[in-house]
């Protein structure tokens, strides 16, 4: 007879709180399941009687690291509520950020987070003194994506100018162009970044699983129509609900959610796995280079799909920038909107996937009502489903492997788990 | 020996942390004068053993006053980052809800399960060095602070406005343009860069020393605003301050 308990308390290099709790005896895994001990934050409540303006800062504040994601998300939901189309110029300068904020997560994700456990050290620290080279790389590909955004929106860690229907100071033609240069001054650090992760060898594992994700005409990351890779698609976002479907775990302050199916993924990976012929023709090349099949279902791929996206958002950032200097920029007031009762949903893929905000406001525009989603939350029923399929088959490892393997899953997700709008630490006894 | 920091982060969004990590230029340099000893974010390393705790995040659970109360006996200096931890920031707004039906409008009936207490600021459960106000941190007052902690020059708050400091970026006042804003009570620090963006000052670095909040309420209500809008105005990062008593 075999007894083995595995307790990884706060998986470290996971931005927040996560625990790890494998019970597993007489041969049959008994108990498995991703503790969340977050404090809960409680954003929905916090989002009432305050005015519609004010929610995209507010709950810029959910999470740090995604702060442009849900900036962006909860704008979509405003402008959703209050029936606004911003301008095309608007909707441009928002993709740019948020391939600013792809470049910044995804690079502070593979490269800190992930890098350390393939060159076996135990985290970025020692990672600085044996690979000083790689290490300041990332640091400036990093400074990359958070000085766009300091150019362009005041800063990375909850954007200052990015407002309802527009902004409250339009970047200038000089602003672009120091970003364009910034942007071209980096291709190189790209491109090594690229080769880098080429060489690394992902575990093996597989296990097929329902991905849930935006898709359009372009790689869907601003805007698209919310799709399941078992066929469903919604024409409206504000249906969302029709396949989304929360529920509160006791072992978790992260609501698990389910899809058409009882487990799904979103991310970088599903993204891929949804829409890789929409991706910039350098970041296919790239696809080609890793010899990634699609669909892939080996999470731990989710760290070269980063790669994949980090490209994709480096080419595509300096196409749009290109494109808007070529057209200049108008200096339009953004102030001209109406304020009036409804309900706005808003579904943007983040870096951990899609996120979605849901508000309803009354007539002057006071939220009474607010729901989020987030991407960590969405993935967790699926990590504890791999973990669940992982241990029997490393079982021949020691603790410390096995530990390891699993840390090392739970990482490839990405799981921003300090972003989840609820969370807590919960004893049943 | 290089001196000891370690990271701690409880409720918050973890940005300030991830401030600490967005000095890009200075992390090697930084990483030359001190040993980093914990830092969830970013290494696997948890020691209790250092000298200077930077704490993040406001303190709502029962398991987070007992931890803060443990990070205070074992370090020398404690510092409280961001506004979650120096004046309860966004987390506070938690507390104009009663906390049964703040559990149960995000849970339901799995609410009674969750251990969750009124947002209180780091200083309300234990003495701090100093507070590094934002939302989030200035790069470079971490940078500063962090130099003064390991040279043993005492730290001092800035004791001007945000408004003084928006003057010298020379923005038009926001006053001016219709809008309002909270720059002239809010402790500076900041750069003003939120009105440089073109937002207004929404007070996250607290209220300065000498603020004339009575004054600040009269100027907004002579610049048309509602009773119910300044104190959203003010509640938005500083709603643990006892507004009906410092408003007449």
């Amino acid at each position: 007879m075999k007894k083995l308990d595995i307790n990884v308390h706060h998986i470290t290099r996971v931005e927040g709180h996560g625990n790890v709790v494998v019970n597993y005896e007489k041969g049959v895994v008994e108990d498995f399941r991703l503790e969340i001990v977050e404090s809960p934050r409680f954003f929905e409540v916090m989002l009432r009687g305050r005015h519609i303006t004010e929610a995209p800062q507010i709950t810029s504040r959910i999470c740090g690291i995604c702060a442009v994601g849900h900036t962006t998300t909860s704008l979509r939901a405003s402008e959703n509520a209050l029936g606004i189309t911003p301008s095309e110029q608007t909707q441009e300068i928002r993709k740019i950020i948020l391939d600013a904020e792809f470049i910044q997560s995804h690079v502070l994700h593979v490269y800190f987070l992930v890098l350390p456990d393939f060159l076996n050290v135990g985290s970025v620290l020692p990672l600085a003194e044996t690979h000083p080279e790689e290490v300041k790389r990332a640091l400036r590909l990093k400074k990359l994506g958070n000085d766009l955004c300091e150019v362009l929106v005041g800063r990375h860690v909850h954007p200052i100018s990015m407002a309802v229907n527009g902004f409250t100071k339009i970047p200038s033609v000089k602003d672009f162009q120091v970003v364009l240069k910034m942007l071209k001054d980096s291709e190189e650090d790209i491109k090594k970044m690229i080769d880098l992760f080429g060489t690394l060898q992902m575990p093996d594992f597989w296990q097929e699983t329902e991905n849930i994700g935006l898709t359009n005409c372009e790689f869907a990351l601003y805007d698209g129509k919310i799709t399941s890779s078992l066929g469903k698609k919604l024409e409206k976002t504000s249906d969302y609900l029709d396949l989304i479907h929360e529920r509160v775990v006791s072992h978790s302050s992260a609501k698990h959610v389910k899809g058409e199916g009882e487990t799904y993924s979103v991310g970088a990976l599903a993204r891929l796995n949804l829409s890789a012929e929409k991706l910039h023709e350098k970041a296919k090349e790239v696809l080609k280079k890793y010899k990634l099949s699609l669909p892939n279902f080996n999470p731990y791929n989710n760290n070269l799909a980063q790669v994949v996206e980090t490209v994709h958002c480096f080419y595509d950032s300096i196409e749009r920038i290109e494109n808007i200097l070529k057209k200049g920029i108008r200096q339009e007031n953004h102030l001209g909107y109406k304020i009036k009762a409804g309900r706005g949903v808003g579904a943007v893929e983040v870096p951990r996937g899609i996120l979605f905000h849901d508000y309803e406001i009354d007539k002057n525009g006071i939220i009474v009502k607010a729901n989020c989603i987030i991407p960590t939350g969405q993935n967790l029923a699926n990590i504890e489903k791999n973990m669940k399929k992982l241990v029997p088959e490393i079982l021949g490892k020691s603790k410390e492997e096995i530990t390891h393997d699993l840390e090392m899953l739970v990482r490839s997700y990405d799981p921003c788990i300090s972003c989840s709008a609820h969370f807590l630490d919960v004893e049943f006894k | 020996m290089k001196p000891k920091l370690a990271m701690f982060s409880f409720t918050s969004c973890e940005g300030c942390q991830l401030q600490i990590l967005n000095l890009e230029k200075e992390l090697l340099e930084i990483l030359n004068a001190v040993e980093i000893v914990n830092f969830r974010e970013a290494i696997d390393q948890k020691s209790q053993d250092y000298d200077v705790a930077f704490v993040e995040g406001s303190i709502t659970t029962q398991k987070e006053i007992e931890e803060v109360k443990d990070i205070r006996q074992k370090a020398k200096a404690v510092v409280a980052i961001g506004s979650c931890a120096c004046i309860g920031g966004i987390n506070a707004m938690k507390n104009f809800f009663p906390i049964d039906f703040v559990k149960k409008q995000v849970y339901g009936e799995m609410g009674k399960y969750f251990d969750t207490l009124p947002v209180q600021k780091v200083s309300d459960v234990i003495p701090v060095e100093y507070e590094m106000h934002g939302c989030p941190i200035s790069k470079k007052e971490f940078l500063s602070v962090t130099k003064n902690l390991l040279l043993g020059v005492p730290l001092k708050q800035p004791h001007y406005s945000v408004c003084t400091e928006c003057k010298m970026a020379g923005n038009v006042c926001l006053y001016d343009k219709g809008e309002t804003c909270l720059g002239a009570i809010t402790r500076g620090g900041c750069e003003a860069v939120c009105p440089t963006f073109g937002d207004s000052c929404h007070g996250c670095r607290g209220l300065g020393e000498e603020a004339n909040i009575q004054g600040m309420v009269e100027v907004l209500r002579a610049n048309g605003l509602t009773e119910a809008e300044i104190k959203n105005k003010f509640s938005y990062f500083n709603g643990l301050m006892n507004f009906s008593e410092v408003t007449k």
